[in-house]
């Protein structure tokens, strides 16, 4: 190659579009022949999988032109259905791109998920084995790799065990163990510290700051940790509907992430049903005084909103939901699985479910709330980050000053100030 | 000073594009990765012998049932044929083959379903994916050819040169099994629903082949025409080489050509279907 340090990533007009109707046409007569014939009951199966011939052409990605100089950690953010996904895939070769190209220097290595591979009939030892060569690791890297492997995960008294006997905190440590010995020229990682207790997400980041930091190592990193993010990550690009919306040092990609030139929502976000759900959100909403809207002042009384739809009428739907503060850390969640709330004990096709939280004392500021919903089972509609709302400064106590906003939460506290006699 | 030891490498670069039409076999790829196929085929192996209770037992007893029943009733009581040597030898000859192609298209056909994180959460060469479901097959072969052995001394049969013959027969029949379990495996993860076409395909398969009856109650001038079935070639051949019979060189000819051109056929369809496995799964 003529140009020595050219850039470790070329992106140019990447687009991928998914027109699962227009794609299967020539053949739709084949399988409906087949279908028909055998399996009737299986078309309800096959519309619920998604290759329904009625779904709609979208474009998951477009226009997507970016460039990485080699050993620079670039984070990808954006909401849910932004496209990060896809966009790694295709980097990853996983997706064909529909239009545009990449190129990439060096060995790449990619960790969609943790433990890819893993057989829970196979050992410790085994799935070390099968798991990196997945990975794309050679035997020889593997077995010169495997004490320091083993050390990291600190599983050795259950080498041979089958891992499903693990603990799914062990199995996760496993995993990433040994993607974390990977040693490719280009790495690209998607949300897998979203698993794993704290601890080990402290250990993991550690090790990846290591990576990129020790190695000159290219980076791609998808996560919805905007802390991570601002740690790991000298680069952000910030993704929207499928093109890139602003591309900027890492803190200025997760501020336009967090804290959007204003809330365009007014309280109120509109979902498309996840394909597959058999519970999905329409629309949710901040409530101040009963009515959706996008900023409240300290102090009001706020609720949670949230319309849900149904493909067969459905007993207790679960909601959860997780208020998080601008740069992404989570002050409080709630689940009315665990909580007492009145259930639908009758099966319900559509409803609404309003979550009371009181006068919630956060400080002035931009929060932004996950949501999740589900049956008894599952989660069918996860939307993270999703709903924005601010909480605007106001004389509490009437005292003519505002607290300076030092903390999330303020607190009705009193003081009591008395004497204490001296030399009693 | 690292990314100058990366320079000092030779240098992988990666190109992604839309490629239409016709995508060819990166014969470089494969054997870069050859080391990949072995762990998933280990991992077939041992997985096969750790989750049933019988273990190994079950390589042989699956063909030795079948080999009693079938000589029970297709021997004992419908009287079928069997080239003048005892029923229960002459069925488990065609059943050596049969029970291979059976479960190595049977497993290799479920197995991008089956294992859809390799598809959609990393990319490796995917023709490995139902290619190693061979591995377990052949080591169950080398299992029931064992017990083979034993059936041999008791019928007092002794086999000949022929015997030598047996490994290529072997790669014959992975030729065969890998080319209808490489098609299949990608008509089953577009259209789910074939899962359920498989195993019917194959029951009728197996009366489609010569595993109960010879092939010599086929008039001879018709047996290339069956023989375009390639375990008709295969199944025949192994009772030459195992029974010490003469050879039937045109079926097995045509069953050769039948085995390649349907490989040659399964890796096209395959490779022309990669591309959209990762949406679709």
């Amino acid at each position: 190659m003529s140009r020595e340090h050219g850039p470790a990533i070329v992106a140019e007009g990447l687009g991928k579009s998914y027109q699962l109707s227009h794609r299967n046409d020539r053949h739709t007569s084949l399988r409906d022949a087949l279908t028909a014939a055998a399996t009737a009951p299986w078309r309800r199966f096959r519309r619920l999988s998604g290759t329904d011939a009625s779904m709609e052409e979208f474009w998951a990605v477009k226009d997507v032109s970016f460039e990485v100089p080699q050993g620079e950690v670039v984070g990808i953010i954006g909401r849910n259905g932004a496209g990060k996904s896809t966009l790694l895939k295709m980097l990853s070769r996983i997706v064909e791109p529909t239009e545009g190209s990449a190129m990439l220097r060096g060995r790449v290595a990619s960790l969609l998920e943790v433990g890819t591979g893993f057989h829970p009939e196979l050992s410790g030892r085994e799935n070390i084995y099968l798991n990196g060569s997945i990975l794309g690791m050679k035997k020889r890297e593997i077995t010169e790799r495997f004490e320091e492997i083993v050390a990291f995960a600190e599983i050795e008294k259950f080498l041979d065990t089958p891992v499903k006997k693990y603990s799914s905190g062990m199995y996760v440590r496993l995993a990433f163990a040994v993607a974390a010995h990977l040693d490719p020229e280009i790495l690209i990682v998607d949300e897998v510290l979203a698993v794993g207790d704290a601890e080990f997400q402290k250990r993991c980041l550690g090790k990846m700051k290591q990576i990129s930091e020790g190695g000159g190592r290219t980076v791609l990193f998808v996560s919805h940790n905007m802390a991570a993010v601002r740690a790991l990550c000298s680069r952000g690009i910030l993704l929207k509907k499928g093109r890139i919306e602003l591309q900027d040092t890492a803190d200025a990609a997760v501020d336009a992430y967090m804290l959007p030139e204003q809330v365009d929502h007014a309280g109120a976000v509109r979902f498309k049903p996840p394909s597959g759900a058999r519970i999905w959100m329409d629309d949710a909403a901040v409530l101040v005084d009963g009515e959706p809207a996008a900023s409240a002042p300290m102090g009001s009384q706020i609720s949670l909103r949230i319309r849900f739809a149904t493909e067969t009428p459905t007993r207790h739907p679960r909601i959860g939901w997780v208020l998080q503060s601008a740069s992404g850390e989570r002050l409080l969640n709630s689940n009315n699985r665990y909580q007492d709330s009145p259930a639908f004990d009758e099966p319900a096709a559509t409803g609404e479910i309003v979550c009371d939280l009181g006068m919630l004392p956060l400080m002035p500021g931009r929060y932004v709330i996950s949501l999740w919903l589900g049956d008894t089972a599952i989660d069918h509609h996860v939307e993270l980050e999703t709903l924005f709302f601010e909480v605007t400064a106001r004389d509490l106590w009437g005292l003519g000053q505002i607290p300076p906003p030092a903390s999330f939460l303020w607190w009705p506290t009193s003081y009591r100030l008395s004497t204490v006699a001296s030399g009693a | 000073m690292n990314t100058s030891t990366v320079h000092d490498k030779v240098e992988h670069v990666t190109l992604i594009r839309p490629r239409p039409g016709w995508i060819a076999i990166n014969w470089r790829e494969l054997w870069e990765s050859r080391e990949l196929l072995y762990f998933l085929v280990l991992r077939d192996v041992k997985v096969r012998y750790k989750q049933t209770v019988l273990g190994v037992a079950w390589a042989v007893l699956q063909p030795v049932l079948s080999m009693l029943v079938f000589t029970v009733i297709f021997g004992r009581l419908a009287k079928m044929p069997s080239e003048g040597f005892p029923y229960a030898i002459f069925v488990y000859t065609g059943l050596l083959p049969w029970t291979f192609f059976s479960t190595a298209v049977a497993t290799a056909s479920q197995s991008l379903l089956n294992q859809q994180a390799l598809l959609t959460k990393i990319y490796l060469p995917r023709l490995f994916v139902p290619s190693s479901a061979m591995g377990s097959g052949v080591v169950d072969f080398a299992v029931s050819f064992a017990f083979f052995g034993c059936l041999m001394a008791y019928y007092g049969v002794s086999p000949g040169w022929g015997l030598l013959a047996v490994p290529a027969l072997v790669a014959l029949t992975i030729v065969a099994s890998l080319g209808v379990g490489l098609a299949l495996s990608a008509v089953t993860v577009t259209y789910r629903d074939f899962r359920y076409v498989t195993p019917f395909l194959i029951q009728v398969w197996m009366y489609l082949s010569p595993v109960i009856y010879p092939v010599s109650i086929v008039p001879s001038e018709w047996q290339w025409l069956l023989a375009l079935n390639p375990m008709v070639g295969i199944i025949d051949a192994f009772r030459a080489a195992l029974l010490g019979r003469p050879w039937n060189l045109t079926a097995l000819g045509v069953s050769a050509l039948s085995s390649f051109a349907m490989l040659a056929y399964g890796l096209f369809y395959f490779r022309r279907t990669e591309r959209r496995f990762a949406d679709v799964a």
